[in-house]
């Protein structure tokens, strides 16, 4: 479970978070919308530690992430996060991608984490790529990638910053399949995306971002059916 | 061919000198790399504010000619009678000298490894030494290439400096046979292609990394 206790979060004068609270239960797939600038990517880099909050608290699975003695680097392997640009590292095999972090990190043997980057590559329609450098690979290859290699790391939770964005629009839809996927297998989820398409099947709830401020969350029927918040509908109706 | 008074012991005599400035090269670019490594990295860490007093430093070794600072090292070490003898004055001055040229490109290769891949890699639980060590090092290190091969190339023509402090290295050694000889071209043309046997590795050797590095 991740917990979202009155986040709040600076970036000198401008304040991006403006206390936000937000649970997220195990099993859930939860997606975050909202215009650009809203803070949705800093709450996203707030949770795995990435970026520090100036008052309140996130916990995950009972551990605050924010707190002194808290080893991020052990507590990152339970929450794998997949970001717009990709992140290839370039001088590595789509194998050695993937096998890097659980050989260095978890400690795995090779042999191990061999057999679970190729099941993971696999399984993201990779397979036949395993050799191959990331520089010879579309975007939504490269994107598919970055989702393995955080999945070899058998995190517990995925959080997913607009990983379509960055990408030609032929190559979104290999990308949404993925993420498709591993939500109908039950991984818990938080996904910030601009494809309102993908929010509405996919999620269990819809959370609103405006200006730093959760402005609505809802199950996706009531979010998109029914909106309540003002700037919401503004930003639904230029959204289609 | 022709005639000439060059003797097989003066072809020895020749080595000999190129021994050491292979040697001269070699410690400093060796040691004026571990510490550029280490000097560009706490750069790189510190930022610019705290860094400033290294920068300084450096930009002080990167400035004054390598022959004034050999001159002034060499003086230094017997003002403060450490006893050192001319090769290790000369490794000293170099390897700093190197040191500070050194840094500047470490420097260079670390940022440009994007922050966005390693952020990526401490997403995965990587600390900050792993991220060093598997990602930015081998990239930095592509980047670097070749900045540093030129490096080591100019350190070596640069050794011929020492020579002031009364060290027979390639240069000194081809003077003396020219002084004694009479000869001086063809002492100096064997003396150049000595300086080129030596080089040409090093740079095939850059230009062979690089090559079987471009398929990432
Ligand atoms: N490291 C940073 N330093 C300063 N400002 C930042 C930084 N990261 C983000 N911001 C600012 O914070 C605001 C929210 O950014 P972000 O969380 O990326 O929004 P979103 O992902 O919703 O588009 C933006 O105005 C952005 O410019
Ligand atoms: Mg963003």
């Amino acid at each position: 479970m991740i917990e979202i206790e009155n986040v709040r979060k600076s970036f000198g004068q401008l304040e991006v978070l403006k206390g936000i609270n937000l649970t997220v239960e195990k099993g859930e797939v939860l997606t975050i919308i909202g215009g650009s600038g809203s803070g949705k990517s800093t709450l996203l880099t707030c949770i795995n530690g990435l970026e520090t909050i100036d008052s309140g608290r996130i916990v995950v699975d009972g551990t605050d992430v924010h707190a002194k003695g808290t080893d991020l680097n052990k507590l990152r392997r339970k929450l794998g996060i997949v970001f717009q640009q990709f992140n290839a590292f370039p001088h590595l095999t789509v194998l050695e991608n993937v096998m890097l972090a659980p050989v260095k990190v978890l400690g795995q043997s090779k042999a191990e984490a061999e057999a679970m980057a190729v099941k993971q590559l696999t399984h993201v329609g990779l397979g036949d790529k395993l050799k191959v450098y990331p520089s010879r690979m579309s975007g939504g290859q490269q994107q598919r990638m970055a989702i393995a290699r955080a999945l070899a790391m058998s995190p517990a939770y995925m959080l997913f910053d607009e990983v379509t964005s960055a990408l030609d629009p032929q190559l979104v839809g290999e990308v949404l399949d993925t993420l498709r996927m591993l939500a109908s297998e039950g991984m818990t989820m938080i996904c910030v995306t601009h494809e309102m398409k993908f929010a509405r099947e996919v999620s269990d709830r819809v959370a609103f971002f405006h200006k730093g401020v959760m402005a609505e969350i809802a199950p996706p029927e009531a979010l998109f059916g029914a909106p309540k918040d003002a700037d919401l509908k503004t930003f639904l109706a230029a959204t289609h | 061919m022709f005639d000439t008074a060059l003797t097989l012991a003066d072809l020895g005599f020749l080595a000999k000198g190129a021994a050491m400035t292979l040697a001269v090269t070699a410690v400093s670019v060796l040691a004026g790399t571990v510490l550029g490594v280490l000097f560009g990295v706490i750069r790189n860490q510190v930022g610019p504010y705290w860094s400033m007093p290294l920068t300084f430093l450096l930009d002080i070794f990167r400035s004054v000619p390598l022959l004034i600072q050999l001159v002034l090292g060499n003086a230094m070490q017997s003002i403060m009678k450490l006893g050192w003898a001319p090769f290790t004055t000369s490794c000293v001055v170099l390897s700093l000298y190197t040191a500070a040229y050194c840094t500047e490109i470490v420097r260079g290769g670390i940022s440009s490894v994007p922050a966005t891949t390693r952020r990526a890699a401490r997403s995965l639980g990587m600390t900050w030494w792993q991220d060093m060590r598997y990602i930015v090092a081998p990239l930095a290190t592509r980047v670097s290439l070749p900045a540093w091969i030129g490096l080591t190339l100019g350190v070596m023509k640069d050794s011929a400096l020492v020579l002031w402090l009364g060290l027979i290295e390639l240069l000194r050694a081809s003077q003396i046979l020219v002084t004694r000889l009479q000869e001086p071209l063809f002492i100096l043309l064997i003396c150049g292609a000595i300086y080129f046997i030596i080089s040409f590795p090093i740079a095939r050797l850059g230009g062979y990394l690089e090559r079987r590095w471009s398929n990432d």
